[in-house]
């Protein structure tokens, strides 16, 4: 791995990003928007905005990423460029490590857009640190990345990638305690959600909402951490030098 | 004939359950320009990927200055072109030269992407965003990738179809240029026009080596002196034999 060689891939992937204006556009003024639209849905009823809110804050980085990711690596391996580039010196390392670090970089202007809004204008309270629901948020978003990047080997088409989005997501957002809190679930879903990451993003969340201690928090940042490592490694797998 | 900078042996590939190199050796030597021709489907991608270290092979050896195909030592002394050009549409040719430069560890980026735009003809179209391009454009800013790392073993595959003739001698002549310059250069085309370009050829068919000689040698063997009358004897050849 060289550090050179990784930055200039996470510049690569910001560049190409930078010039695709629309999809800059759309990830930066989707969710704040959103945040904008339940706010006046749920109107006067301020503690269900903050309660929501903030744990919408925390799964929004992660479906967007998740679906700009699975595309961009599904590009890379269907244009060749994967190929050429697994034939010079750049590690996998340097490719997962370079996408995380412009996703991120993405996904930090995201959250801090969207944050600014929601705790600004909108007047979401929130009794633990901003610090906290930010780096969550983040956490989130190279969550999505990474299990973005690991689904792209399975899809040979665009289409295809963003049908996983329904079938990695959604069932993350049924069960990670957003419509019903997780110890009310059937045993059985309870166990699911305990396995499934982005619930650890809603604990976290719930927890920065309500308290400023930072022991549980800490917990669920580090499973979130865990997943992100678990995800990419599986994502390293499916980067081949040798194919059929 | 020099030092061979490439050695195959007994090379075997399966695709998709069927065999598309059938034990195939040959050697590519450093300081020429070697053509590898065949119609389309002989086989000639399968065995540039394995001199790339990209293919999974069932058997046989390949070996490139003579380390094995696809070692980390060689990353940076092979340039591949692949044949669809791989390139990022969504850039611009300067910023798509300045990765490939840095991925192949040039020292002086700016001044490499400058001379290697000059080369092949794009010096002025740097800030163009590569989809915008026309599509042997699109191909040169694929091949200039490659030549910006300034490597000593050059794979090309079918760099020059769809360009235009003045475009395509002035390539077959920086191709020689950069075999004067002690290079290995192997070029593949299924157009038959152009093996007389090159120092030697190699001809496959149906993943067997038909031919491996130079130009002069195929057209003295075969009795004509067209090359194109020359592959379809050999071709017939081969059909006898089998």
């Amino acid at each position: 791995m060289s550090p050179r060689i990784t930055l200039a891939t996470a510049a690569r992937v910001l560049r190409q990003l930078r010039g695709d204006r629309r999809t800059v556009a759309l990830l930066m003024v989707v969710p704040s928007a959103l945040m904008v639209l339940l706010r006046y849905v749920l109107d006067s009823d301020t503690q269900t905005f903050d309660q929501i809110g903030l744990q919408l804050l925390g799964i929004f980085p992660f479906v967007t990423m998740f679906l700009v990711t699975s595309v961009a690596m599904l590009r890379e391996r269907t244009s060749g460029t994967l190929e050429r580039l697994l034939t010079t010196r750049l590690a996998k390392l340097d490719l997962l490590v370079g996408y995380a670090l412009a996703f991120g970089l993405t996904a930090l202007a995201q959250v801090g857009i969207a944050t600014a809004i929601t705790m600004g204008w909108l007047g979401l309270h929130i009794v633990g640190g901003v610090g906290w629901a930010v780096t969550l948020a983040v956490g989130s978003a190279l969550l999505g990345m990474a299990l973005g990047l690991f689904v792209s080997a399975f899809a040979t088409t665009e289409f295809q990638a963003v049908q996983f989005m329904p079938a990695v997501v959604l069932p993350q957002l049924l069960l990670c305690g957003l419509l019903v809190p997780r110890d009310h679930m059937l045993d059985v879903l309870h166990w699911a959600s305990d396995v499934l990451p982005l619930s650890y993003v809603v604990d976290g969340m719930a927890r920065a909402q309500t308290s400023t201690a930072s022991g549980g928090l800490l917990g669920d940042l580090g499973v979130v951490v865990g997943c992100i490592l678990a995800a990419l490694g599986l994502g390293a797998v499916t980067l081949r030098r040798r194919t059929p | 004939m020099s030092v061979p900078a490439i050695v195959v042996q007994d090379l075997v590939v399966d695709r998709g359950g069927r065999s598309v190199l059938r034990d195939l050796s040959c050697q590519v030597p450093a300081g020429q320009v070697t053509g590898l021709l065949g119609p389309s489907g002989s086989g000639k991608t399968t065995l540039l990927r394995c001199l790339v270290g990209v293919q999974r092979v069932r058997s046989g050896h390949v070996t490139v200055a003579g380390l094995p195909a696809g070692d980390r030592a060689l990353r940076t002394r092979v340039g591949y072109v692949t044949q669809e050009p791989s390139v990022y549409a969504d850039l611009s040719v300067r910023d798509n030269l300045r990765y490939f430069a840095v991925l192949a560890g040039t020292a002086q980026v700016a001044r490499s992407v400058d001379e290697t735009l000059v080369t092949v003809g794009l010096a002025d179209r740097g800030g163009d965003r590569v989809g915008r391009l026309s599509g042997g454009e699109h191909a040169r800013v694929s091949l200039a990738c490659a030549l910006v790392g300034a490597p000593d073993v050059f794979v090309l595959d079918e760099p020059t179809v769809g360009l235009d003739p003045v475009l395509r001698r002035d390539l077959w002549r920086l191709f020689h240029e950069l075999a004067d310059h002690g290079a290995t250069v192997l070029v593949s085309s299924h157009v038959m026009d152009e093996a007389a370009r090159c120092d030697r050829l190699l001809l496959l068919r149906e993943g067997r080596l038909v031919a491996d000689d130079t130009p002069a040698a195929i057209r003295e063997a075969t009795g004509t002196a067209d090359l194109e009358e020359a592959f379809l004897r050999l071709a017939e050849g081969q059909e006898a034999e089998l």
